[in-house]
């Protein structure tokens, strides 16, 4: 089975964000960048789909050289080859555009695919649109924030969450198939593979490679203004008796919450 | 025209569809134009009537038996054939699973952008403003769409319902005519856990555990709470989940959920920063904790130090005998 994982690298959750008001941006210095978490779900099942079945799992990522980075991760949990398709643009906050490289990088260079895995967002735009715009790009089936996935012969069935139940979701191959917590338990990198993963070479395509014009990926959003979130207005804190301390918690939740 | 995609769930239309649609109504008189309802599936005629007291002054109804099991690819390309049709300069959906699955499909097969998951939104020079958190709500973009139509999804929860008016309105029935080959990945089962709880996103009140429930057991201590809090349900810690102590439908923070409930009830939970950013639009938060310099009390309009242990037995006491 040929499968592609597309990843991301994004400030880790430790992070605190700060705003470069003048350019709507975050400020990069000092943040920790990573892979993105979700991403791991998808690299770790791609390998164990691999495992299981043979085949060949490569990383894409679109973005900074930056992003070397992490598909060196991938290389180290085990991916067998890394692709970064380069693009100089900053966060555009837009998942059409990415979704259109991805979908033009498939069609132009790497069309022999069986099966696309994503994470179900990146953390930070918190978006959820790539996977399924990718699918729409290509034609093919979707099934987002999956969190089991069987696949035998051209014929896959996934388990998706949605709010307070999961869906059974069944599809043919080739699809597309969003990671979500819980699919799996990520394996770290091992020390062989950080040692293969340094002498390994990955290509990057430029956008020019894959025949984009500059209309085909202008902007359809324009960012009017980052903001900070609203500081809460200090509260209330107490330390009393357990009972007591129990009474006013109450007659917060009755008088000033009206919960109750 | 404002067309708000309605969700429909175990033979209802969720509410937070009506919420999309009442601001649909909102946003359609500052514009001068009509919010408008749509439905798509099989046998939902009986539903049909519900959207008119929440602002929809019309209703479409895309029937096709090919619709009656899910499959985001299918409903995509019925509501691409009704938007081609009837022009909407805006189309929202609510961000709930089944919207987050459908809008971007819709948006690439229309080949324009989305604007997800957004809790505030303005007209500006006849135009939207769109604001979104980012970062699980560590910032707030806005955003303004070049594209046509403009459609957004609805973060759920978050904007208020009207009033139910006495109001009816027009019902436009279509048979869509759908390929078999665009209903691909299709939902075949619907798992229900026994007893499921309410979802983290829905309730109108969280009671979370963190590290400080100490393990698996004590999460019932929690749970006792639920009868006497209306509309309530579990919520949990990064670090309650990676412990393995309760499944990660239930975590709160960046990579969990992002919840804006109207009261988070924390207990045991320090106040990572992934966490806060989880949660900090709730409308009321209270906290237990032993550690009075936990970060979780800068957030919290009432705290209390001390042990959540001794602390709960007290409040479902105090609960018990306000109801």
């Amino acid at each position: 089975m040929n499968i592609y994982v597309f990843v991301k690298r994004v400030p880790d959750t430790e992070s605190k964000i700060r705003i470069n008001h003048e350019t709507n941006s975050i400020v990069e210095e000092g943040l920790n960048f990573v892979l993105n978490p979700y991403d791991e779900y998808a690299v770790e099942e791609a390998l164990r789909l691999r495992e299981a079945k043979g085949g060949k799992v490569t990383v894409l990522s679109v973005g900074k050289e930056e992003g070397l980075v992490i598909l060196k991760k991938c290389l180290a949990m085990g991916a067998d080859e890394a692709v970064l398709v380069k693009d100089e643009m900053p966060e555009t906050y837009d998942g059409l555009r990415t979704a259109k490289i991805i979908a033009q990088a498939l069609k132009k260079k790497f069309s022999d695919f069986d099966l696309l895995l994503f994470g179900k967002q990146a953390v930070g735009v918190d978006n959820a649109q790539v996977p399924s715009m990718v699918a729409e790009f290509l034609n093919l089936p979707q099934v987002n924030v999956v969190t089991k996935l069987e696949i035998e012969d051209n014929q896959g069935v996934a388990q998706r969450e949605i709010e307070g139940a999961l869906e059974k979701v069944s599809f043919s191959l080739p699809a597309v198939i969003s990671a979500q917590k819980g699919l799996n338990e990520p394996r770290y990198e091992t020390l062989k593979g950080i040692m293969m993963a340094k002498r390994k070479e990955i290509p990057v395509l430029t956008l020019q490679e894959l025949d984009f014009s500059q209309e085909d990926l202008a902007l359809q959003i324009e960012i009017a203004r980052m903001e900070s979130p609203p500081q809460r207005a200090t509260g209330k804190v107490i330390e009393e008796e357990p009972a007591e301390a129990a009474k006013k918690l109450v007659e917060f939740l009755h008088q000033e919450a009206k919960i109750i | 025209m404002i067309l708000v995609f309605m969700e429909v769930r175990d033979g209802e239309i969720k509410k937070s569809s009506l919420e999309a649609l009442s601001e649909a109504s909102r946003k359609a008189q500052v514009l001068h134009t009509k919010a408008t309802a749509v439905l798509a599936g099989h046998n939902l005629e009986s539903l049909i009537d519900k959207v008119f007291p929440y602002g929809a002054s019309k209703a479409y109804l895309l029937e096709n038996t090919l619709l009656s099991h899910y499959s985001p690819s299918a409903v995509a390309q019925a509501l691409s054939l009704l938007i081609h049709e009837v022009k909407p300069e805006i189309v929202f959906f609510s961000a709930t699973s089944m919207g987050k699955d459908l809008a971007p499909r819709l948006a690439a097969k229309l080949g324009v952008s989305l604007v997800s998951d957004c809790t505030r939104i303005e007209i500006k020079y006849g135009k939207l403003e769109v604001t979104r958190p980012i970062y699980a709500g560590k910032a707030f973009l806005a955003l303004r769409l070049k594209s046509s139509p403009q459609i957004v999804s609805l973060r759920p929860n978050v904007f208020p319902l009207l009033e139910p008016s006495e109001d009816k309105g027009e019902v436009v029935r279509k048979d869509v005519l759908i390929p078999e080959d665009q209903v691909k990945a299709q939902v075949k089962e619907l798992v229900k856990e026994a007893g499921a709880e309410l979802d983290v996103t829905e309730a109108d009140i969280v009671i979370s555990g963190g590290r400080g429930m100490k393990g698996p057991e004590n999460f019932d201590l929690l749970r006792d709470l639920i009868p006497f809090l209306p509309h309530s349900t579990i919520g949990a810690s990064r670090s309650a989940v990676d412990s393995g102590w309760i499944d990660h439908q239930h975590q709160v923070g960046q990579t969990g959920k992002t919840v804006s409930p109207t009261l988070y009830m924390a207990f045991g939970i320090s106040g990572a920063i992934q966490h806060l950013a989880g949660m900090s639009s709730s409308k009321y938060i209270v906290a237990v904790n032993k550690d009075p310099d936990a970060p979780i009390f800068k957030v919290a309009n009432f705290g209390v130090v001390g042990d959540l242990f001794e602390v709960i037995p007290y409040l479902k006491e105090e609960l018990k005998k306000a109801q």
